[in-house]
């Protein structure tokens, strides 16, 4: 009777306990709990719980240990200075699946937060232990180590190098050829947080092949699966030319461009950000963009989306027509200069605008005639506009003045210049005049138009100090004109006309 | 004698004369010699002078022919040189005029050709027309797609909800909820009513499917012998899909019981419950079985039908393991005695 009655104490406190951490673990999923459960001394209450004999309270324990974590970093410092995270990584190794899961949860929790407490899990060898689960038969294993690995090598360089020379990259290419989504998705986010800092990272991934698997993953119906893989590419090309080639001979792009007209939307930036990293390398690789048919699309893509969603197309606008004069043509013959156009007057925020501002200089600065492309889109005076906005920050103030700059050099096209002759500043004005004075001395039909357009009136209105570029940019149009038209349009020629009337003196 | 004093007084006046002579003579010999000197060099002056006049002529001469000589050389060789550079000119300006034209040619022809940079901006626009027309019917070819998931999905939920709905079903006496008399003509559900056959409520194949995998099943435990039922078979052999274990169980608690728990109990209440069905020979029957099962399951390490095993196994835990039912299965005898 007796050893029934200790068997029965024993179960009761067994049971109060677990009852205990599911409680907690159930209270610690709402995050306005968590104040509460810090005040009332959680951390050091589950600490020996993680200890219990019983391997599904330790797992529920972790479980809660992790919701707290999640929800703030404090707790997740406080997971950190209790010393939970050794014992925890000991037992990564030996508890069974569930426990695993649970444990890898706590550790993606604290690593979540903050660069510090990264390198905390990393140098208790949490990441050792996560590589140890991805090669567990569980998906939900290896999903979980994943997805913790991902939040720490997010950092960093240093602590995704920590990742890599754990030995994960080979294991995590491995679960891309898993049959679950899930542990799919988190795998290429995770390769994507670790090929994002250096090249050298980048070329580690590389070398295991991630490349060839994850190029097969376009195709997927998954919208989510598709996103993290593009965002893999991306990081991936962005460090080098190499890379980028690499990259492009996968032979991604026609299936890639497709994925342009994705119904979820961050598929559709994620693909451009692509498009962007690949292109910014060199004009080569801008060709072969441009030839499968990607500008277009990407032109289209930006007519479809607003806010920060154009900014990876903008700027792959930018560089594909930085790089030489056929491109910047191509540009403007897919109908990217009224888009770009649209862009501007759309968009609010002021880094997309500075963003716009330079493709259009990118588009606008090889010839006359792309710089009239740019000229007859009237976006000339918006350009003015945006420069001479106090409000503009000033990032877009010189972004657009240079633009400005640029294509004023390059413009032979009058008709735009000329509502430029009226309301633009000295330094401006100096390359609109410029432009006229190289102009009107070979084209009599533009010398006629500039005089009955009262262009003249205008020019011969500026102030300009004697011996500035500008004052021999006034002379030398004016020296296109005769004496007396010039000296008409003058400014207080009337009052010299009546001077003289004064002073002659009939015969 | 006259002679000869004529003659001596000659002699005397010769002697005199050739003293005074001689005295002269000595007198004026330093002067003389001196003279004498001045002529000799003088002459001897002329003499060397003239002699090297002489030698500067001829060496004027040697020098002018050999100066000659020497300039002649130079010019000439100025001349090769002038001649050599003025030919290097014309042949590199004529050079440069073939480069020019060749650069010109080959530039034109390769680098910047007009026709060709017009047939491929022309290219362009033609495969970025052809790129957004293909992306406008990919997408539209997506939109249907998903228009189409959609509708068999509608219709599934229908066809689902029918199933459920079976009951209101309208009969000859009765007209049913969706069977109004004063409705022209029934509603669509009732016409979807009529097609359907009436099934066993789906949700026992996803519980049973649960106890396949999950690990703790105590619920499967507590309604044992889903699998016995030919109602289920039929279903799982008739249903589009095959269906999967779901990869993790979850057991929805809600307020009521599943509708299928509540007929699957119903359908076995009399069995579990009921003594007098019980005949007399029924532990002895239930050992064999057992024993027949054991042996069967025995058996079926060897791959087997996966619907089967489980259906041994939870056969064989509805013996073992629910102590109540083990009881029911005991009292037989002891009533007996």
């Amino acid at each position: 009777m007796s050893q029934r009655q200790i068997i029965q104490a024993f179960e009761q406190y067994q049971k109060s306990r677990m009852q205990f951490v599911q409680t907690v673990a159930d209270l610690a999923a709402r995050p306005q709990n968590i104040e509460t459960l810090h005040n009332a001394g959680v951390m050091s209450m589950l600490r020996p719980l993680m200890l219990d004999v019983v391997p599904s309270i330790q797992q529920t324990a972790a479980l809660a240990l992790g919701r707290l974590a999640d929800h703030s970093d404090d707790l997740a410092e406080a997971v950190v200075k209790e010393d939970i995270l050794p014992q925890l990584v000991h037992s990564l190794a030996s508890q069974n699946r569930f426990y695993k899961k649970a444990a890898a949860f706590v550790l993606r929790a604290v690593a979540k937060h903050s660069p510090k407490l990264s390198q905390a899990v990393v140098a208790s060898g949490g990441v050792d232990a996560l590589v140890l689960c991805l090669e567990e038969f569980d998906p939900g294993v290896k999903e979980a180590a994943a997805w913790a690995m991902g939040y720490i090598a997010r950092h960093n360089a240093s602590l995704s190098q920590s990742v890599v020379d754990a030995g994960a990259v080979p294991l995590l290419v491995l679960c891309l050829l898993e049959p679950e989504m899930a542990l799919k998705r988190i795998a290429a986010s995770t390769l994507s947080d670790i090929a994002k800092h250096t090249p050298e990272l980048a070329q580690t991934v590389v070398d295991t092949g991630a490349i060839a698997h994850l190029a097969q993953m376009i195709l997927s119906p998954d919208a989510k699966l598709k996103r993290q893989v593009f965002s893999a590419l991306s990081q991936i090309s962005k460090h080098s030319v190499s890379l980028a080639e690499m990259v492009i001979e996968a032979e991604i792009f026609p299936a890639a461009v497709a994925c342009l007209r994705d119904q979820d939307e961050y598929v559709r930036k994620n693909v451009t950000t692509l498009m962007r990293e690949v292109v910014k390398h060199t004009p080569e690789l801008s060709q072969v963009i441009v030839n499968c048919g990607g500008m277009a699309a990407v032109i289209d893509y930006l007519g479809d989306c607003h806010g920060n969603l154009r900014l990876p197309g903008i700027m792959m606008l930018g560089y594909v027509a930085a790089h030489s004069e056929s491109l910047a043509m191509a540009v403007i013959l897919s109908k990217g200069v009224p888009q770009l156009a649209l862009c501007l007057s759309e968009e609010a925020e002021h880094h997309i605008k500075a963003a716009t501002a330079w493709s259009i200089g990118q588009i606008g600065h090889h010839t006359p005639e792309h710089a009239k492309a740019v000229a007859t889109a009237n976006l000339l005076p918006k350009l003015l506009l945006l420069y001479l906005d106090a409000s503009s920050s000033e990032d877009l103030q010189t972004k657009s003045k240079k633009a400005l700059k640029n294509i004023l050099q390059k413009c032979t096209y009058l008709p735009a210049l000329e509502p430029l002759l009226y309301d633009a500043p000295s330094n401006i004005l100096k390359h609109v005049v410029c432009q006229f004075s190289k102009v009107l001395p070979h084209d009599s039909k533009a010398r006629r138009l500039f005089v009955t357009s009262g262009g003249l009136k205008t020019v011969q209105e500026i102030k300009a100090e004697p011996g500035t570029p500008l004052q021999e940019y006034i002379n030398s149009i004016n020296s296109c004109f005769p004496e007396e038209i010039v000296r008409y349009y003058s400014p207080g020629y009337s009052e010299v006309l009546l001077e003289r009337l004064e002073n002659y003196q009939p015969a | 004698m006259a002679e000869l004093l004529k003659l001596g007084s000659e002699l005397e006046d010769f002697q005199k004369e050739h003293f005074n002579r001689n005295s002269l003579a000595e007198e004026n010999r330093q002067r003389d010699h001196q003279a004498a000197t001045q002529i000799q060099s003088w002459f001897r002056a002329c003499k060397v002078r003239a002699y090297l006049s002489h030698l500067h002529k001829k060496a004027i001469i040697i020098q002018k022919i050999w100066r000659g000589f020497t300039a002649r050389a130079r010019f000439r060789q100025m001349v090769k040189a002038a001649y050599f550079i003025m030919k290097m000119n014309f042949y590199e300006e004529m050079a440069v005029r073939i480069q020019q034209r060749w650069r010109g040619y080959f530039v034109r022809k390769y680098i910047h050709n007009f026709y060709a940079r017009k047939s491929y901006l022309e290219g362009l626009s033609m495969k970025n027309k052809l790129v957004r027309r293909q992306l406008d019917e990919l997408e539209e070819l997506q939109q249907r797609e998903r228009y189409c998931l959609e509708i068999v999905k509608e219709q599934t939920a229908k066809v689902y909800q029918a199933h459920r709905l079976h009951h209101l079903l309208s009969t000859k006496q009765c007209p049913g909820v969706f069977n109004s008399p004063f409705r022209p003509d029934p509603h669509e559900m009732e016409l979807l009513l009529r097609q359907v056959k009436y099934q066993a409520p789906t949700k026992l194949a996803s519980r049973e499917g649960a106890c396949l995998l999950s690990p703790p099943a105590p619920t499967a435990m507590s309604f044992p012998g889903t699998l016995g039922s030919p109602w289920i078979k039929s279903r799982t052999c008739r249903s589009p899909r095959p269906i999967l274990p779901p990869i993790a169980s979850k057991r929805q608690q809600g307020l009521f019981r599943e509708p299928g728990e509540v007929w699957e109990q119903r359908l076995h209440f009399p069995e579990l419950s009921s003594h007098l069905q019980t005949s007399y020979t029924h532990l002895e029957e239930a050992q064999n079985e057992l024993r027949h099962l054991e042996s069967v399951r025995l058996h079926s390490s060897t791959p087997r039908s996966r619907q089967c095993s489980p259906s041994a196994t939870t056969l064989t835990s509805f013996f073992f393991c629910n102590p109540k039912q083990a009881r029911l299965c005991n009292t037989p005898p002891g009533l007996n005695k």
